[in-house]
């Protein structure tokens, strides 16, 4: 009873989303990405090192999957166009993550630059997932101008510290019209579980499983566990009481005289 | 002639391409995406422009990121 996700005209199975960055090698990258089930993945671009050249990160990507390229390294919203129409031209295909980030401490986005970046790239045609701190106006803006979903972190970027912003991503999940892509913080499959019961759209992971001992294994287990948390929110989970209520019958018991 | 790659100020031969400058750098062009003077630049144009003196260049590839 999985459903699907849409974004940008595109019909998603899979919820979790994946990031490139920080492993320890590119050869691990296609092991990753079959092992979570991922069909979009984010990538960043930068200049050439001319005196150490890397291979092209996208030469181990599945041509199957969605290309998300980002837009780091941008500090202002031109910044953050020039990078998402270089990527375009690159034969990325049209999807971009909006990434405006001038706190160097935090890696906290820049909300107003990101409405900004995003209101431009939609009026050029693209698909624009803008990463954003969980702000209920901003996102109310995102929806405004054109944004496909919203992204509000969880924690700061690669702390693996979990849904620190648990209670305004709630209030994200209750009042955006746009699918919540909780994206940054998330450090266990625990968290990503956590966030798609609470109705998170789909989570999109990077540290957590680059930085693991077995990546290829903790990508697996962050499959398992969105696709069991988007499950039990489906399920509508049952309410919390404040004391004890009984799971097995009140009547009955061995230590009773004559029976009830 | 003087033109500057990726911030830095580098001596280029006249009358280069794109694609031969690439090819010089030792870049297999599949693999880099290049911005002449702010604009994009499709990899069918690298055969057909010419550097000129003082012309800004970005190599730039795609990296692992989040």
């Amino acid at each position: 009873m999985e459903d699907k996700l849409l974004i940008g005209g595109q019909e998603l199975e899979s919820r979790l989303f994946i990031g490139t960055g920080k492993f320890s090698s590119h050869e691990i990258i296609p092991k990753v990405i079959a092992a979570s089930g991922s069909q979009v993945i984010t990538m960043a671009i930068r200049r050439v090192n001319f005196f150490n050249e890397q291979d092209n990160v996208l030469n181990y990507i599945d041509k199957k999957c969605i290309l998300l390229p980002n837009t780091s390294g941008a500090r202002n919203a031109e910044e953050a166009v020039r990078i998402a129409r270089i990527a375009r031209e690159a034969g990325c295909g049209n999807w971009v993550k909006i990434e405006v980030i001038t706190d160097n401490k935090y890696l906290l986005p820049d909300n107003y630059e990101t409405i900004r970046a995003t209101e431009i790239l939609v009026k050029e045609g693209f698909v624009v997932l803008p990463y954003m701190s969980p702000d209920l106006m901003a996102a109310k803006r995102l929806e405004e101008v054109g944004a496909a979903a919203v992204m509000p972190l969880g924690a700061p970027i690669g702390t693996n510290r979990g849904l620190m912003t648990r209670e305004l991503i709630r209030i994200l999940i209750a009042e955006s019209k746009l699918p919540v892509i909780v994206d940054a913080g998330i450090g266990r499959p625990s968290q990503a579980a956590e966030a798609m019961e609470m109705g998170a759209a789909a989570v999109l992971v990077n540290t957590a499983i680059a930085t693991a001992q077995d990546p290829v294994q903790t990508a697996r287990a962050f499959c398992l566990a969105v696709r069991a948390g988007r499950m039990a929110f489906l399920s509508g989970p049952g309410a919390v009481q404040e004391y004890a209520v009984a799971s097995s019958p009140l009547t009955g018991f061995l230590h009773k005289q004559g029976g009830e | 002639m003087q033109i500057r790659v990726n911030g830095n100020l580098e001596e280029a031969a006249p009358a280069l391409s794109i694609k031969e400058y690439l090819t010089e750098k030792g870049l297999r062009p599949e693999s880099v995406v290049v911005e002449l003077n702010g604009q994009v630049v499709k990899r069918e144009e690298w055969g057909k422009i010419l550097l000129k003196e003082n012309d800004e260049l970005e190599v730039l590839r795609f990296v692992g990121g989040g």
